[in-house]
Order: C-alpha cells, then structure tokens, then sequence
C-alpha cells in the first residue's frame, strides 16, 4: 500500500472529527433550532452510517495502527483499528443512524440555547464512545472515557432543574468514576511498573504478567467496567439515570454506551492479558446470571416505562457476562470452537440489544412527547392514537422477548447451543454449573417475555386510562424514521444471522485464534458446529409461519363467509366495564413480587376500611441499596466526619500542620 | 436423480404430516373429553363433536369489541399458524422431516412462545377485567413452564447430542435399547409441563368460566366465530403438539425411518395406539387430581423446573 | 460401551428413588407423604431382587423380600394406624418454603456427586452414580429432616434416610451379610415403635405435634 491510500482508521477519525464539528456547529447555531434539527442532527446520522460502513471494511483488513502528534511528552495518543473495534464500531454506527434521525424530529420543539448545547454534548458523547474503541494506549482510553462520562452526565441531566434529575446524575457520575478509578488502576498493573511508555496497550500485550497480577488486573477491570455496564451489584445508577435522561440519549446509554463497557471487558481479557484463568470465568459467569435475574425481576415490577427498560438492560448486560464468562472457561480449558462459539453468541446479543433496546426507549420518548407521562399505569389504548409507534415497538417488543424468527432469538439460540454442547469440563463442579447456568438463562429468557407483555400491554392495549391519551399523537417523520431503521434492523439481523456470524468470526479469531464457521454450506441456515447436532434456518421459518398463516385466511375467508361485526365487549356478561378495571403495571407485576418477595424489600400503603378516600401504595425497592449503598454512605459519611475535625479554619493550624507532615517526611526520607 | 425423488418424498412426507395434524388435532382433544365423560359417568359428545363445534362457529359471524386493535384481529391466525408448525415439525411417524432444518427444538419452544406473546397480547387488547387476569396468569404459568420444557429438551439433546428433532428420535429409537435415569426426571417434568401448557386441571380447568379459576379461558373470552374457531383448533394441535413432543421423547419406538414404506403402516398403527392410550391416561388423571389454587400453580411448576434441571443436571454427571 | 442391561435398570430405579426423596421433599401431605415412602420402598425391593439376581447372591433375595414385607406394607400401615389414632391428617408444615428447599436439595444433589465422585472411581465395576445417587438421598432426607415441622414427617424421613442407606449397602456395594440387615430392619421396626410411644407422649403433653413447642423444655 502506497503512503497517500485512505485506510479505515482514517475514515474513522473523520467520522470523530466530523461529529465534534457538528457538534460545535450546533452551539453556534442556537438561534435558529430547525436548523439543528433537520440539518445538524441528520448529518450526524450520515455520519454514523459512515462509520458502521467503515466498521465493515476495517473487519476484513488488516489492524491500521496511527500515532497522533498529541498528549503526553512520552506518551503521544495512539488509535488502532481492529476487528473488535470495528464490530463496536458497527454497532455504534448502526445503532447511533437510528438515534440521530430519531433525535431529529424529538428535539424539534426545544429551546434553542438548550438545544444548541445538547447537540454539542450529544455529538461529543457519540465521538467520544467512538475513541474509547479506537484508543490503542491508557491514556488515550481514559481520556475518551471520561469524555464519555461527562458528556452522558451532561446529557442525563439535560432537565437539571428537577431535583431528582440532578440526584440521578450525581449518583451516575460517582458510579462512573470509581469504575473509572478501578480501571486506570487496572492499567496501572497492568503496564507492570515499566514507565509511562508502558501505557501503550503494545507495551501491555507484550507484557508477561504473573497469574496473581494479571488476577488482579482482570479483577479490576470487571469491577470498573461492570460499573459502567451496570453489574451487580454496581446498577444502582441505570435505573436512575436513564429514566432522567431525554430518550434518545438514554437509547444511546443503554444501546451502545453499555457495550463500550463489555469492549472493555473484552479487549481487556483476551487481548491485553496473554493468559485467561478458568476462574474468572466462573466469577463473570455467576455475576452474569445474578444481574439478569435480577435485572429481569426488578424490571417485571417496575410501574414506569423506561425504569422498566432500565431494568431490562440490566438483564441484557448480565447475558452478555454470562457469554463472557462462559467464553472465558472454555478458552481457559482450550475448548476453542467452544469459546468462539460462546464469543459469537455474546457479540451477536451486544448487537441485537444495541438494536432493540435502542427502538424501545426512543419509543418511550414518542409516548412521552404525545402523553406527558412516564407510569405506564396511565396509558393504554395508545394502538390506536400512535399505529406507527405500536407496530413499530411490536417488533422491538417481540425481538427482545427472544422470539423467532427475530435477532434476539438467535444470539439467545447461539447462547443455549454453547451450553449444550458444552463437553465434559475437567472440573466437575464447573461442568455442573452449565447446566443451572443454562436453566437460569431460560427463565431469565421467560421472564423477559412476562416484562415485555406487561411493557406492551399496559401502554398500547386496552382503554385509555386517562382523558388526554385520546389525543395522543404519533411520531413525526424523522422520528418514524429513526424507529423503522431500527426496526429493520432487528428484523434483518433477525433473518441473515450465517451472514453476521461470518463477520464475528473475523473478532474470534483476533481474540481467540479460532472462528465458529458454518458447517453447511449457504446462508440459508446457521449450523454452528454441524448440521447434525443443530441448524436453525430463519427465513424458511419465517416463510413457513407466513405460509401457514396465509392458507389459513385463505381457506378460512374462501369456505366461509368473512362478516365481521362490531359490538361491545362481553367480558362475562359485566355490563359495566371502565377502564379502571383493567391491570395497572403493578397488577401486572403482583404475581413476580408475591413470587419473589424476599428479594424485593416491599412496602405497601393499603388503606383501612373507613377510608373515605382510600388509596392503594406499594413500593418494591432494592434490596441491595439498603443492604450495602446506605451503610457505606454511613460509612463515607462517619469518616469524613473525623477528617473535618482537621479544619478549623484557622490559618495557622494548617500551616502547623504542613510543617509537621514536613518534618515526618525528612525524618523517613 | 436419486437425490431428486429422496427430496420429493421427503417433500411428500412433510406435506402429508402437515395435512394429518390439523385434521387429526380436533379427533384427540375429541377422545380426551370423551374419556372424561365416561370417567364421570356421562356417555359425552362423541370424539367428533368438536369438529361439529368448529364448523358451527365457522359459520357464524363474527363480533369484536368496538375497539379492538389489528392485533386482535391477526392473532388467531398466528396463533393457529404457530401451533400447526410446531405439531407439524415433530417426527411422529417418520424420522426425517425437511423442515425440522430450520427450526430444532429451542425454536420449538421459541413457536409455543410466540403464540403465547401474541395471545396474551390480544387478551389485553380490548381492555376488559378479564383479559388482563387472563393474559396476566397466563405469563406467571409460563414463565415457569417454559424453561422447564427447554430444560426437558436439552435432557434430551443431550443424550443424542443434537438439538434437532429428527436426530433426537433416531437416537432414542434406533440405537441399541439404554435406559436414561435423567428421562425418568424429565418425563415426570414434561408431564407438569403437559398439564399446565394445555390449560388442564390442576393448573386450569377448560370447562369453567368461573372467574376464580380460569386462564386460558378468560384471555380468549372475547374472541366469537371464527376467531374463536382458529383458536379452539390451535388449542387441539397444541395439545396434539406436546402429546407428540411426549412420544417423540419418551416412547418413539417403532417410527419409521426414511424411504421404509413397508415400516409406514406400523408406525401409524403403533402410533395410533399411543396416542388413545395417553388421551385415556390425560382424563384419567384430571380427573384424580382438584384444581390448586394459582398461587400454588408456580410452586406446581418450579417443581416441574426443577425436577427437569435435576434430570439435566444427573445427564451431565452420570452420562447417564 | 454397553452397560449390562440389569445395571441398567438398577440406575434407572436409583433415579427413581433420588426422584421419590424430591417428591418427599415437595410434598405438603402427610398421607401422600407416609404413600411416597411406601414406594420408596417398593423401588428399593425390586433394585434389591434385581441386584440378587445378577449377581447371583441368594441372601439378597431375602432382604428383598425383607424390604418389601417391612417397608412397604409394615411400615406403612404403622403409621396409617397412627395418624388415624392422633387424628393428624393435616398439611405439613415447613419451616422453609418448598422451592427453597428444593434449590438447596439441588446444591446438595451436586455436592453429593462430587463428593462420589472419587469413592465410586476407587471400585470397579460399579457405575459411578450409584453410591452420588444413595449419598444425595441419603442428605436430602437430613434436609427434610430439618426442614419439617410435625414429628411424623420427621420420621418418614428418617426411614427415608434409612432406605437410602440400605440402598448404599445392597446395590453400590452388593450387600452386607444378613445378620447385619436382619438386625438393621429389627431395629428400624423398634425405632417406629418407639416413635410411635413418643407421639401419643408428645401429643399429651403439647396437645400438638408441633415440635417447635419442644422449644419450652429446655432450661431458662
């Protein structure tokens, strides 16, 4: 290659460099916000689409590696562009077209400097996710990660004069920056006390650690990015914060920034560490089903639409750690069909939850703009007022639940096939673990499904539980827009998987040096190891289910007549229905409380039978905030405490006390 | 050529299992109620009296609430699409069915699921007490039960080393005779599964509208004529689906592997006889066994889960 | 490798009775709880006579039939007689959940295996479930020994833990002598008994068999 040909990096950088103008270019257009809207916002999304297009062409070429002529004396920024970038670049890419055409049409009716300040925070978080999976040294890395966590705190606290706003932000932010925190400290052992030059992620690939150092590098690094991604039991901040957050930045949040988290996690075990020990596997792995239990039960309770999805991207993350951990056991046992097959599945589900999450909570913004409302226990009906919305978040809807013949069925099929096949592991009581572990993500994989039909049922179906929701309007063009391409993209996902497979592969073999492949030849079906032992072929499936059904109108409407008439609903010969009877979301939800009731800390408000006015409360918090975030604020609180009674003000005190830490010094040095 | 005429049979067999399910479906749930009717001392129906109720409520026009969505409306004929595939890709009378390729036994239970989404959905559509109740006890049986089927199927999969259908059969039907300790706890787990997936006693009585009692029938309370039709049918082949499931894991000998013309005739026989015999079985123990109460049907059903983990679990240490 | 086809059949009613101790476990009624231990037992009677009769040992034809007069008909109806007597038919009451209890049984199943694990790699010619599967009933009956409130439901699992042992003895380890099962089965049939006296004592002074009233005996 000849010095002056375009490789992918530079496509890439462009794309970063393009969305940080944009995002100044919306500062200074604060005065006219239809600009931003219909010209900054979509540029933005072109932008995106660049960059997933650059993703494919980075996966199949060879790592580009750029030195750039900043930072540090010693450490100048280093980028590099892999094939697990560029698979997170993808899905930032594809997921972010999605968002940005969405957020044109959502931010139409802001005001202008506020608008003009959220284009500039909103394109720097984008540019700043796109760095943190370019950066090729700490430095570099921590920059854009603290880039990414300021811009996301700005954003998240875009209504910062509501008070609980500002408390959500407050609490992501501490979050963010102890896992920040575990994460240079990460670096730091990981470079292995060999200067600042060490701090290039070569330097660190080369370095040999011993098991206990690299243990303990591993260690903090899960703590850090399982911080961000929202592990147990570091969560306490997503189900804040995304609620607070405008919609499609907590699309974004949940859909992409979450997975720059699981990168981490990834480019940190298999490509900066040179060993993967069998237990932290086991650690990952049993996180992981923890999280999506929890997530998932925490979400079926939930009475506000987007805390449920909150809720639910916790579940999601805990199955990505599961693949992780599972990923890392068979790599540690040399089962490498196996982990790439595992590896896959993780990949594959970080796309698809990137992808439906994504429309799911840009959704929630649209019924948040026509209603004004975030309890689902005041919708309903809204089928009918937004169709554009419901049909489109059917899809969202039915993928997340895991259902064929969409994406989120097939990384959960791939997921279940590495379980399967899993073959006798040397540890016994690891070997027994795959199987409850394969146990636990089906029910967590059920229970999605409950979620989701309490999620969908309770907004779109039913009667309108308020007057005002008969006027709700639905999403405009953009913003229908934005969800179709979303949409699209489950559906495809959903339908080619032979052909995103073949494109993971090229990721497993960076990571692991071994690719998944597909037995059968043709795209037709996914045959992960061969067509003997599984295959699933998704566009037959879909052509059978469509085939079926459609002989079934057509018999149905040619035998017999096709009238149809209207009436009011029978519901058991009650003459009186109003829409009051219908389950709220916590009714919904009553059977998972009642069922899992020790693991909610429940506190009911029920009234007594002379109310005149009587009213029904219940609350289902965490647990967890109670059992260990309000002790150790206690804690915080108690020590501070003791390090105030060094300050008095006076200034004399404090000049003793430098004198006196002066002299301890020379005495020891 | 000799590919050719192997695919067109295979084709052929497909076709015909199709037909022969969704014809077949009404004639079993037929002889289960009319089993429950001589247990109970009632001569019963007839088995072909549900055929006759089908054909009625063709016939009738159709009533929906004033504001039922299109998801109300498309629903049964998912549904009934749903539960045709699912009974049509189970091998029954013979091993290999083409279309199995493309769907194994986790996107078997990903039809059941979907059937499900789209039925409770439609339950909360027209915004009755009922649907919601309905639609509600419907996910808390299957948030239970769905797992504990897949786990039942992985006992399986286990032990033939596939998750495809026709693998699992041959290797439970054609090899040399073993018997699998771990079936013993997934044939106990599917059989709890069976009972609560098919709206039967002790997790749901199909003969009441009492509001106390009922799941399925209070999510499909809105439903009239045709709709109705489709979704009674859908419920036979569910019935006729799991009915199958069971015998394909549990008692496959005698099905006829490919091109065996000659073994055909057996195997429909044989087949026949199994599925009287465990219709009879099914009326008989609804009517041993009291409907629970619902918030003992997920106690029911965790020990159906467990149960099937328990037999997974004793496959992945005994190899056995 | 195929496995003979009588072995075959004793891991098959091996599993039968690991799955009759989880029956047991999540069962509420004493009645159907006292006709689980009935079948408990018949399962251990016909492992008994098949491992008699594969291995050709004559005095396990005895116990097997030992087991299946004393722990299937004896036994059973003793405590019938009993619950008729005290009037007890009521649900049993658990002093955890029943889920619960089954999560742990199945922590226990695992660790049981593990701990067979080695034992059963020692001796030949056993398959390597056998004594997991007696050593995970053997603990699933102390569990539900602890887990249970009522003294008869205590006692079924004790003849429970009993069988299990048996079990251990005649199909993992083909059999002690005679002496030795003849003495254990006197001696199980004197503890009921024994038990029995205890019940209508307990009851008296109680008015319950509540055993958590137990809690007032002791000292203050």
């Amino acid at each position: 290659m000849d010095a002056f040909s375009i490789l992918p990096l530079d496509v890439a950088g462009g794309v970063v460099l393009l969305w940080m103008v944009l995002g100044v270019f919306g500062l200074a257009l604060q005065r006219s916000p239809n600009l931003i809207c219909s010209l900054v916002f979509p540029s933005g999304a072109l932008a995106s689409l660049v960059l997933a297009a650059t993703g494919f062409w980075a996966l199949l070429s060879t790592p580009d590696i750029a030195v750039l002529p900043l930072g540090l004396p010693d450490l100048p920024l280093h980028l590099r562009l892999d094939t697990l970038s560029a698979f997170f670049l993808i899905l930032l890419g594809i997921a972010s077209f999605g968002v940005s055409l969405y957020a044109a049409g959502y931010f139409k009716h802001m005001k202008g400097d506020m608008l003009g300040l959220l284009c500039l925070e909103y394109h720097l978080f984008l540019a700043s996710m796109a760095l943190v999976l370019l950066a090729n040294d700490a430095y570099m890395f921590m920059v854009a990660w603290e880039c990414m966590a300021l811009s996301s705190y700005f954003l998240v606290t875009t209504d910062h004069k509501i008070p609980d706003i500002r408390r959500a932000g407050y609490l992501y932010l501490l979050i963010a920056h102890v896992g920040a925190l575990a994460i240079l400290l990460g670096f730091g052992v990981m470079q292995g006390g060999h200067g600042i030059g060490a701090y290039t992620f070569d330097a660190m690939r080369a370095a040999h650690l011993s098991p206990y150092w690299a243990s303990a590098a591993f260690l903090l690094a899960l703590f850090g990015f399982g911080a961000k991604a929202g592990v147990l039991p570091m969560h306490v901040w997503l189900p804040e914060a995304h609620p607070a957050a405008p919609s499609p930045v907590s699309a974004l949040m949940s859909g992409v920034m979450l997975k720059t988290a699981i990168y981490g996690i990834l480019r940190v075990t298999f490509d900066l560490l040179h060993t993967q020990i069998w237990w932290w596997g086991v650690l990952t792995l049993t996180l992981g089903l923890l999280t999506a239990v929890f997530g998932v039960m925490f979400a079926a309770v939930q009475g506000d639409m987007k805390r449920l999805l909150a809720y639910s991207s916790i579940e999601n993350i805990g199955l990505l750690l599961v693949g992780i951990g599972l990923t890392i056991i068979f790599h540690a046992y040399h089962k490498d069909a196996l982990a790439a097959l595992s590896l896959t599945a993780t990949l594959y589900h970080s796309l698809n939850h990137a992808c439906f999450k994504s429309l799911l909570f840009v959704g929630t913004g649209s019924i948040l703009h026509a209603t004004g409302e975030r309890n689902m226990g005041r919708m309903g009906g809204l089928i009918h007022s937004m169709p554009w919305v419901a049909a489109l978040m059917l899809v969202g809807v039915l993928a997340i639940s895991g259902l064929p013949p969409l994406n989120g069925f097939v990384s959960e099929w791939l997921l279940l096939q590495a379980f399967l096949l899993s073959p006798g592991l040397p540890n016994s009581y690891i070997d027994m673990l795959v199987p409850v572990a394969a146990a636990v993500i089906a029910l967590a994989a059920a229970l999605a499904a409950y979620v989701m039909v309490k999620f969908y049922g309770v907004i779109f179906l039913g009667q309108p539980r308020e007057k005002i929701l008969e006027h709700a309007h639905d999403a405009g063009r953009w913003e229908r827009t934005g969800m179709s391409w979303l949409a699209l993209m489950c559906v495809l996902l959903g339908l080619a998987p032979v052909f995103v497979v073949q494109q993971i592969d090229h990721v497993s073999q960076l990571l692991l040096g071994a690719h998944l492949g597909n037995a059968a030849a043709g795209w037709m079906f996914l045959t992960p190891v061969d067509t003997e032992r599984a295959s699933y072929g998704p566009v037959y499936f879909l052509l059978a289910v469509l085939g079926v059904m459609l002989a079934t109108v057509w018999v149905v409407h040619h035998f017999y007549h096709g009238r149809l008439r209207r009436g009011s609903a029978w519901d058991c010969g009650y003459p009186e229905q109003t829409a009051r009877m219908q389950d709220t979301a916590e009714g919904f939800g009553q059977p998972i409380r009642r069922i899992f009731e020790p693991f909610f800390k429940i506190e009911n408000e029920l009234p007594t039978a002379f109310d005149a006015h009587p009213k029904y409360n219940g609350r289902s918090d965490d647990r967890l905030w109670h059992l260990l975030y309000l002790p150790l604020k206690y804690l915080i609180e108690k020590l501070s405490g003791w390090v105030s009674l060094l300050q008095h003000g006076r200034i004399h005190l404090y000049l003793t006390y430098t004198f006196v830490t002066l002299i301890v010094l020379l005495i020891f040095v | 050529m000799m590919i050719n005429s192997e695919l067109i049979l295979v084709i052929v067999f497909q076709l015909t299992q199709l037909l022969l399910v969704v014809l077949a479906a009404p004639l079993l749930t037929g002889w289960v109620n009319q089993c429950q009717a001589w247990l109970q001392n009632r001569s019963g129906a007839g088995v072909l009296q549900p055929y006759r109720v089908l054909h009625k409520l063709f016939r009738k026009d159709a009533i929906i609430a004033h504001n039922a969505s299109w998801l109300f409306r498309i629903t049964p004929y998912i549904v009934f699409g749903c539960m045709w595939l699912a009974a049509a890709i189970i091998p029954i009378i013979a091993v290999d069915l083409p279309f199995s390729r493309a769907a194994d036994v986790i996107a078997l239970v990903g039809v059941f699921a979907l059937a499900r989404m789209f039925i409770a959905l439609a339950a909360m559509d027209i915004g009755t007490a009922f649907g919601s109740l309905g639609a509600r006890r419907e996910m808390l049986v299957s948030f239970l039960a769905e797992p504990a089927l897949l786990m039942v199927l992985f006992t399986a999969s286990m032990i033939s080393h596939s998750t495809q259908l026709p693998s699992i059969v041959e290797a439970l039907a054609h090899h040399q005779f073993v018997l699998y300790p771990s079936l013993a706890f997934a044939a106990l787990a599917f059989l709890m599964v069976l009972l609560a997936e098919n709206a039967r006693i002790p997790v749901d009585n199909p003969n009441t509208h009492l509001e106390l009692t009922m799941i399925h029938e209070a999510m499909i309370l809105e439903y009239s004529a045709r709709h109705l039709a489709l979704i009674e049918w859908a419920s036979s082949l569910k019935l006729f689906a799991y009915f199958s499931i069971g015998i394909a894991l549990f008692l496959p000998q005698g099905i006829a592997e490919l091109g065996h013309w000659s073994a055909l005739p057996l195997a429909i026989v044989l087949l026949l006889f199994k599925l009287v015999l465990a219709g009879a079985g099914l009326a008989l123990l609804e009517a041993l066994m009291a409907k629970m109460r619902i918030f003992r049907a997920p106690e029911f059903l965790g020990t159906a889960f467990l149960l099937a983990v328990l037999g997974l679990l004793i496959r992945f240490l005994l190899r056995a | 490798m195929q496995i003979p086809l009588t072995l075959q059949f004793v891991n098959l009613l091996a599993s039968m009775l690991l799955l009759i101790v989880f029956a047991m476990l999540g069962q509420r009624r004493i009645l159907s709880l006292i006709n689980l231990f009935a079948w408990q037992g018949a399962v251990l009677a016909l492992s008994t006579f098949i491992v008699a009769f594969s291995t050709a040992q004559h005095h396990l034809y005895y116990s097997a039939g030992l087991t299946l007069l004393l722990k299937v008909l004896v036994l059973p109806w003793l405590l019938h007689r009993l619950i008729r007597k005290l009037n007890v038919k009521w649900d049993v009451e658990t002093l955890l959940n029943i889920p619960t209890t089954m999560l742990i049984g199945i922590a226990l199943v695992i660790f049981a295996f593990n701990l067979a694990a080695p034992i059963s790699q020692l001796s030949q010619g056993i398959t390597r479930g056998l004594i997991g599967i007696a050593l995970a009933s053997v603990l699933l009956s102390l569990l539900m020994m602890m887990t249970r409130r009522k003294a008869i439901s205590q006692v079924v699992a004790f003849l429970s833990l009993e069988n299990s042992l048996f079990f251990a003895a005649t199909s993992a380890t083909q059999g002690m002598p005679l002496v030795v099962e003849f003495g254990i089965a006197l001696d199980v049939l004197v503890a009921t008994f024994i038990f029995g006296i205890f019940f209508f004592r307990i009851r008296e002074t109680f008015d319950s068999l509540d055993i958590t009233h137990m809690e007032k005996l002791k000292d203050d």
